[in-house]
């Protein structure tokens, strides 16, 4: 009788429809319960099920394909689903009854490998279901064509939302299923501490920028929520799995990495490069993804040249196309633009912004705030600890004052005076010779009555604008504080 | 049991073969070392005197014949040396740490593609050595090579497991050093145990037969499996990215 897993089913998600999965039954000489099964949802890994366990899985409206594997040669035939929103479907999948003439597991796992299909696991939907979906070539179904692959946050929410759902600030101040939750990380080594405390979330489909100073702890917390490190303390969900030693293989499956150096086989070709790590993600039928990862990067027309042959610019462009291969929830950029040239570096950027536009969840390291200010919906300003997150716009109005930058032709006569007398200036200072600066909260209902006063008082007014602060002010009065308490 | 994906395994060695046939250094020692290595045993079947007894002729002719053995051993530990601080060193082990790739998966694909190549290699050299016996060496000698098939048959069996002594300690040199050269340099010392032996065996202190040699093979087989498992135990994902242990 199948019994639903508590840690498998979530309700606090705002999908458009449900898929459940039960498992009845295991392979016949294995333990109790039998080995967990992976269920693949378009393709991909969405989670595993025991033996008399029951998951549910979130999915956006539209088709899926939907297949159960046991030991990678036992699967069942892919199940083409067409949900509607709101719908419920409940599927089931138990091991086909052996045929008379197998008798061991082992003969059985010898004819299944030389087959390789679906004979071995059955998986029924137990409500009728539009079936006329075939799976693409590829056998990853239509999700993988690029071409309609756009990604929204619900898309990638599809993949990921079975497991522990918890929800993240979006741009518009409501909450949404978090791609990243971080809670207290903390990483040391020895005595050294890499980052401490770090607490953020980021929304699927958002642009999280991490800024830092060299040594900051960024590279650090990428390695780390990649699972290439362990954390000291703490606790982060990647992907809407909990990061653990034992969810590290299925974190990898949901994310890619491209770290500084992207890291090419020299002697490899650019197509070669990609086939092997398709490889690695699984995928059988790897070359139109490349091609379309190629294009993607417009490397197209140099899919045979060896990687030792490209230009830094290139190479990070064929490791680009590499992060692209997986069709990753989650991405982590750690300064993709470092060392690039200006034209390589808006290449990258027009990378970047065209994945944000397919909805693709980046993490983004850089020490470039123009690249941030430019690409990112929020920033992290970090240095060993996080010192603030936030939109670039927010950020400048939690740390600066709202001000009023005026030019008049002559110094002032009289100017203390002056601007002390006009109600709506809080404050004001002299940046120069006929420069002032004056704190207001609302500059433009400020502005008016301070050009009358000035022309009041016979000034000639040359300028008058609210002043801008760039994500370079915010960040170095960050870290500027930063130093200013080291040296105490 | 830990579950291993064929797949992942299979792109390890596609990849690792694409590189070596790429690499030219790696191509040369390839060919030129087990010829170096065919020549002396060559020369020994050569000039060996048939007017000896079959017994003594088959005696003097074991040891040459056990020199092949070097083929297998002193090569893939060069190899494996390169293998995962290679790796490091070039930048792309961490990238290949952020894909699905196991590092199981990651240790025997790497294995596998050491392995390949040099029992390739090996028998191809074994196979040259017994043409070259059989069409240039005394009818007698030929004869009493031929027809001490339990050292050809040792030869062949003992390839394999030769092999993984040399890429178990190529790799576990390759795990821990901080650098290429000083794991191969490290890795070389793979060679020096089986040196040992065929000096035992030259000296006299034990006595090359069948038995011996089964016995030898079975210690092997598990001194191969203990020291892949070890290889696997010595790997931190942590260590290799960072270079600071894990805590």
């Amino acid at each position: 009788m199948a019994q639903n897993s508590s840690s498998e089913t979530h309700s606090a998600v705002t999908a458009a429809a449900t898929m459940s999965l039960s498992r009845h039954g295991a392979w016949s000489g294995t333990s109790a319960n039998g080995r967990a099964w992976q269920v693949l949802l378009d393709g991909i890994v969405a989670c595993s099920i025991a033996n008399n366990e029951t998951v549910e899985l979130q999915v956006e409206a539209g088709r899926h394909a939907v297949q159960v594997t046991s030991m990678r040669f036992l699967r069942s035939p892919k199940e083409s689903i067409d949900l509607a929103d709101g719908q419920v479907i409940r599927l089931s999948c138990r091991p086909r009854p052996s045929h008379p003439f197998i008798v061991q597991r082992s003969i059985i796992f010898l004819v299944a490998s030389l087959f390789n299909h679906g004979l071995w696991i059955s998986l029924t939907p137990d409500d009728p279901v539009d079936k006329d979906l075939e799976a693409d070539d590829n056998g990853y179904g239509p999700r993988t064509e690029p071409e309609t692959a756009s990604r929204s946050p619900e898309s990638a929410e599809a993949i990921t939302s079975v497991r522990e759902i918890v929800s993240a600030p979006t741009l518009d101040g409501k909450t949404g299923p978090a791609a990243l939750a971080v809670q207290h990380l903390s990483k040391r080594f020895g005595q050294r501490t890499a980052f401490s405390e770090v607490s953020f979330e980021v929304a699927y489909g958002e642009v999280f920028g991490f800024l830092g100073p060299n040594g900051a702890g960024k590279t650090t917390t990428v390695r780390t929520l990649g699972t290439l490190i362990a954390p000291t303390s703490g606790s982060a969900t990647v992907a809407g799995i909990p990061l653990s030693p034992e969810n590290e293989v299925e974190i990898r499956q949901r994310i890619a990495v491209m770290p500084e150096a992207p890291g090419l086989y020299l002697r490899l070709t650019v197509t070669e490069n990609l086939e092997y790590f398709a490889g690695l993600y699984g995928l059988h039928n790897p070359g139109p993804r490349i091609e379309k990862a190629l294009e993607a990067v417009n490397l197209a027309n140099r899919a045979k040249d060896l990687c030792g042959g490209l230009s830094k610019g290139l190479r990070q462009r064929v490791g680009l196309a590499r992060t692209l291969l997986s069709d990753p929830a989650v991405m982590f950029l750690d300064e993709p633009t470092s060392g690039l040239d200006p034209v390589a570096a808006r290449e990258v950027h027009d990378l970047v912004i065209g994945l944000r536009q397919r909805g693709v969840t980046i993490f983004l390291t850089t020490h470039r705030l123009d690249e941030a200010e430019k690409l990112c919906d929020r920033v992290a300003i970090m240095n060993t600890t996080l010192r603030t997150v936030g939109t670039p716009a927010g950020l400048r109005e939690q740390l600066f004052k709202k001000a009023l930058v005026v030019t008049t032709a002559e110094p002032v006569i009289g100017a203390e005076q002056l601007f002390t007398s006009i109600k709506s200036v809080e404050n004001w200072r002299e940046e120069g010779p006929g420069s002032y600066v004056l704190t207001v909260s609302q500059p433009r209902a400020a502005a008016p009555e301070v050009v009358r006063g000035l022309v009041k008082a016979g000034a000639d007014v040359l300028s008058i604008g609210e002043a801008q602060h760039s994500l370079e002010d915010v960040y170095l009065e960050l870290i500027a504080e930063d130093v200013e308490g080291h040296k105490r | 049991m830990m579950n291993l994906d064929a797949m992942h395994v299979r792109a390890v060695v596609r990849k690792e073969l694409r590189d070596y046939r790429r690499k030219r250094s790696i191509v040369v020692t390839m060919a030129v070392l087990p010829l170096l290595f065919l020549l002396q045993p060559v020369l020994s079947i050569f000039l060996a005197t048939p007017g000896t007894s079959g017994v003594a002729l088959q005696s003097s002719l074991i040891l040459p014949i056990l020199y092949l053995l070097l083929i297998p051993t002193i090569m893939p530990s060069t190899l494996a040396a390169y293998t995962v601080v290679g790796e490091r060193e070039q930048g792309t082990l961490e990238p290949l740490l952020t894909t699905p790739l196991r590092q199981q998966e990651f240790l025997l694909g790497k294995a596998a593609s050491v392995m390949i190549p040099t029992l390739a290699l090996s028998y191809t050299v074994f196979g040259l050595f017994l043409v070259a016996v059989r069409l240039g060496a005394n009818s007698a000698v030929a004869s009493a090579v031929f027809d001490d098939s339990p050292v050809i048959l040792a030869l062949f069996l003992l390839s394999p497991l030769m092999a993984g002594w040399g890429i178990g300690v190529g790799m576990a040199m390759s795990v821990r050093a901080a650098e290429v050269r000083v794991a191969q340099q490290l890795g070389m010392l793979a060679s020096l145990p089986p040196v040992g032996v065929i000096v035992l065996l030259a000296v006299g202190v034990v006595s090359p037969s069948f038995s011996v040699a089964l016995e030898f093979a079975a210690g092997l087989l598990v001194i191969d499996a203990l020291l892949l498992r070890s290889v696997s135990g010595m790997f931190d994902r942590e260590r290799l990215v960072t270079g600071a242990k894990a805590v």
